[in-house]
């Protein structure tokens, strides 16, 4: 017994010892097993460490409102531009070189936050229990009674939250809110993210499901019978939301240029063929090599519907419509 | 009483040499919740209507009661039977079965979540071994399930000290004035199992109240869950400190509700003569049968599934190249698991040492406060913190030392009873002669309190130091960039839908309290 409390008092001051405070702080409202990876590239090449806070997108758009000036992080890296809006003056600009990077589109129009990879909001749908004649033409169909009980969707999820932003922007306050009553009167299935969504479809426990494109090639990649496909709205529809994850460093962050070391490192050829090939996104800048079957974001624009990302930083309405609706 | 022989001057400076530190104890545990308090009170009282009154709270109270009632009965099915047949039986092997029977406390809710959830699906051990897609449980049932295996231990170490303690005249003599087997049971024995059932539920329905893993994990609507959303999903902190406000509500109520019911209750025996230890019931053959379907079922149920679930998913994918994380992972689970144990024993010292020695209602109100960091559910506990620390106390926030001290204070009450035992048996009069031998109340604490209680003082370590290893929602809601113990680990891989990259984490926190478990229970039989 003795012995083995001395092991643990060892523990316990070896415990004590603190981490070096030089570390980049990255607030990432990405997954994991999404950023891991190219955070070990990161400091492999610079020798940067970095620490990685994980959590919802918003919440940490909310925490960094909480926090102010006082926040550790140096940086916020979101899964949709619109967390980054509602945070906006709390980041610093960015250089020049850096959002030259990326056409106008792609950013801040004040150049607080920059596109790091480009995502587009798809319908997958199982193999064997949809029929193609059962793919709707709009994500306003998803409301009828042939979809009772057979839509997953994932209120909590930053995406999901921008989508339902934009569509705000595009049908108005009154039309997204209605669409999201009655997908909940229709039974709409809870998920807590999109790869529990598209995980959900080939269980068994829905049919179709929002979620942004880069998921399903996941799961293909480890199994190509996985049963679940992806299906398109028609042409122009606002569930073919095209977005991006994006960066932005905080003003209070007191290692700039390491910071934006970050930022220029997640625009370098490396890590933006990495986005293509490795997680199924759309790179941002044109200096990668695409597979054959991967359409650039220029190919997309005829699907997805003509919204600017500048005008989706209203997360707060967002949340107020979703808790109003009763899902948060 | 047991101070009385110490001079009043030495005793009021040892007490006064405590009560500081005992009192900063209970302002850490209030501090926190009075700042809920206030923030909760911030916003007007329409949107605090607008908030509450609404069906989903209604909702939330429905599932929050139904999880509750669901495990306390499915619990009790299971423990009350496997409790007598280990007490009261002739059964064979009922030495193995109890082991097996506690054992299951190393399996965490949400780890048993994740082997439900790994049973079943497209790419479920089900499917894969036996061909059959199971529907993914989920729901009440799925939570009911995963908290109810789990948590029955607590019910079963209760009821089996109950049952070999109680004394067998009195289930004799209602059977001489003409009581029936199944009657002595329901007018005897179970009124006096009453107290250590209830002990049981208590501990059990506060796990319920409070449990976020694995209600989290199977979807199941209840408010520690929809603490979680409000606070990850949208940090909509109004509404979190509102709905963490009724948990601390609800759990103190049943605390409460729980201690009423047992001042009502007297048990003791008022003959003379000593009680009589119960004689072993002798199972036919037919009934050891139905005995050992019953716990083989149970034993598979709550041990078999997560380690055949977990040998599935770990033999999909070699360990060896997620090894250097889950190394990192254990070392981080470690050096906040060690520090609080540390911490929490150091806080229930003069805690218990007040308690004990100097009675007094300060010293009993500072008792009952340190209780409060174990019975407010864990997620309310930490949200309290964060607001405190970003308000109050900045330079604790989102650091290891912050996590470090609420793990000390949410489980300060699992050191305070060990050391609190110890102290009750080690004899004040040596204390006494080591004063008047000259010691100071230090010297005295340090050369001859100290070695007397260095038993329950090691219990509490080692109580307090697993339990943390394991702990989810305060890590979820405390832990700094960077930090990512086990258990963080696993909940994140499990809720992404990545039942193979989360098998070693699971794994991991499995063999490590099992380990600590069989542990214990070897020290408890040495005792024994």
């Amino acid at each position: 017994m003795n012995r083995s409390r001395c092991c643990l008092i060892a523990a316990a001051v070896l415990a004590a010892v603190p981490a070096t405070a030089q570390n980049l702080t990255l607030y990432s409202g990405r997954g994991e097993t999404l950023v891991s990876p190219i955070v070990a590239a990161f400091t492999e090449e610079t020798g940067i460490e970095v620490d990685v806070r994980y959590a919802g997108t918003s919440e940490l758009a909310v925490l960094l409102q909480e926090e102010g000036e006082a926040s550790p992080a140096d940086l916020f890296w979101s899964q949709d531009p619109g967390a980054l809006g509602a945070v906006a003056d709390l980041l610093a600009e960015l250089p020049a070189e850096i959002t030259d990077l990326v056409p106008s589109a792609l950013r801040d129009d004040e150049g607080r936050w920059i596109a790091t990879s480009g995502r587009q909001r798809v319908l997958v749908v199982s193999t064997e229990r949809v029929e193609e004649e059962e793919i709707p033409e709009s994500i306003l169909d998803l409301t009828g009674e042939e979809y009772r009980g057979r839509v997953g969707w994932a209120p909590t999820n930053g995406s999901f939250q921008l989508h339902v932003t934009a569509m705000r922007e595009a049908l108005g306050e009154e039309e997204t809110r209605e669409w999201l009553e009655a997908m909940v009167a229709n039974e709409a299935v809870v998920f807590s993210n999109n790869a529990a969504i598209v995980q959900g479809i080939a269980d068994g426990e829905a049919d179709f499901g929002l979620v942004n494109n880069y998921y399903l090639p996941r799961f293909l990649a480890s199994d190509p019978e996985f049963p679940v496909r992806i299906a398109h709205f028609a042409d122009g529809d606002v569930g073919n939301l095209l977005s991006v994850a994006a960066i932005g460093i905080t003003a209070s962050s007191d290692q700039q240029e390491e910071a934006a070391a970050f930022v220029e490192f997640l625009l370098s050829p490396q890590a933006q063929q990495y986005f293509a090939s490795q997680v199924k996104e759309y790179p941002v800048t044109s200096s990668v090599v695409l597979d054959s079957d991967q359409p650039t974001l220029d190919m997309l624009e005829t699907s997805a519907p003509d919204i600017d990302l500048n005008s989706l930083s209203d997360l707060e309405g967002t949340l107020e419509l979703l808790r109003e609706a009763g899902l948060l | 009483m047991t101070a009385s022989l110490v001079p009043a001057r030495r005793r009021s400076a040892g007490q006064l040499l405590l009560l500081a530190p005992a009192l900063v104890v209970g302002a850490l545990m209030l501090a926190p919740l009075f700042d809920l308090v206030l923030r909760a009170l911030e916003a007007d009282a329409a949107t605090v209507t607008s908030l509450l009154l609404r069906p989903r709270t209604f909702e939330l109270l429905v599932n929050t009661a139904a999880l509750a009632a669901g495990v306390l009965v499915l619990a009790t099915l299971i423990a009350l039977p496997l409790a007598w047949l280990t007490t009261r039986t002739d059964l064979p092997g009922r030495r193995i079965l109890n082991v097996l029977a506690v054992l299951p406390l190393a399996v965490p809710g949400y780890v048993m979540a994740y082997a439900l959830i790994g049973l079943s699906g497209n790419y479920g051990f089900m499917n894969a071994v036996f061909g059959v897609t199971l529907p993914r449980p989920q729901g009440w049932l799925g939570a009911t399930l995963a908290l109810s295996l789990y948590t029955y231990p607590y019910l079963y170490l209760n009821l089996r000290a109950a049952l070999s303690g109680l004394d067998q005249t009195l289930e004799e003599s209602a059977r001489a004035l003409g009581c029936g087997p199944r009657e002595v049971f329901t007018r005897v024995t179970l009124p006096h199992l009453m107290p250590a059932m209830m002990a049981g539920w208590l501990v059990i329905g506060l796990y319920t109240i409070g449990d976020f893993g694995a209600v989290a994990l199977m979807r199941y609507e209840v408010f520690s869950y929809a603490l979680y959303l409000a606070y990850s999903s949208a940090f909509d902190r109004l509404y979190a400190a509102w709905i963490a406000l009724i948990l601390v509500v609800i759990a103190l109520a049943v605390v409460w509700w729980e201690a009423r019911l047992r001042e009502d209750i007297r048990l003791a025996r008022t003959g003379s003569g000593s009680g009589v230890r119960p004689r072993l019931t002798a199972l036919p053959p037919l009934a050891c049968a139905a005995a050992y379907g019953f716990s083989g079922t149970v034993v598979l149920a709550a041990l078999g599934l997560p380690v055949a679930v977990l040998s599935f998913w770990l033999l999909r994918e070699p360990v060896w190249p997620v090894l250097p994380d889950l190394l990192r992972s254990f070392s981080q689970s470690l050096s906040a698991a060690a520090p609080a144990a540390l911490l929490a024993v150091l806080l229930a010292l003069p805690v218990a040492v007040l308690a004990v020695r100097f009675p007094s209602p300060i010293s009993n109100f500072v008792n009952r406060l340190a209780f409060i960091g174990y019975a407010v559910p864990a997620l309310a506990f930490a949200l309290a913190f964060v607001f405190f620390a970003l308000e109050a106390a900045p330079f604790l926030y989102q650091t290891q030392a912050l996590l470090v001290l609420v793990y000390a204070l949410a489980f300060l009450a699992l050191a305070l009873g060990p050391i609190r035992s110890a102290l009750y048996q080690a004899r004040p009069n040596l204390e006494d002669s080591a004063r008047s031998l000259g010691y100071g109340p230090v010297g005295t604490f340090i050369h001859v309190v100290l070695p007397c209680i260095r038993r329950g003082v090691t219990a509490g370590l080692v109580l307090v130091f697993v339990v943390a290893m394991k702990e989810l929602p305060i890590a979820f809601l405390l832990s700094p960039a960077g930090f990512r113990p086990l258990a963080i680990q696993l909940f994140s891989r499990t809720s992404e839908g990545m039942l193979i990259a989360a098998a070693p984490y699971a794994a991991a926190i499995i063999a490590f309290s099992g380990l600590t478990v069989a542990a214990v229970l070897r020290h408890e039989g040495r005792l024994e």
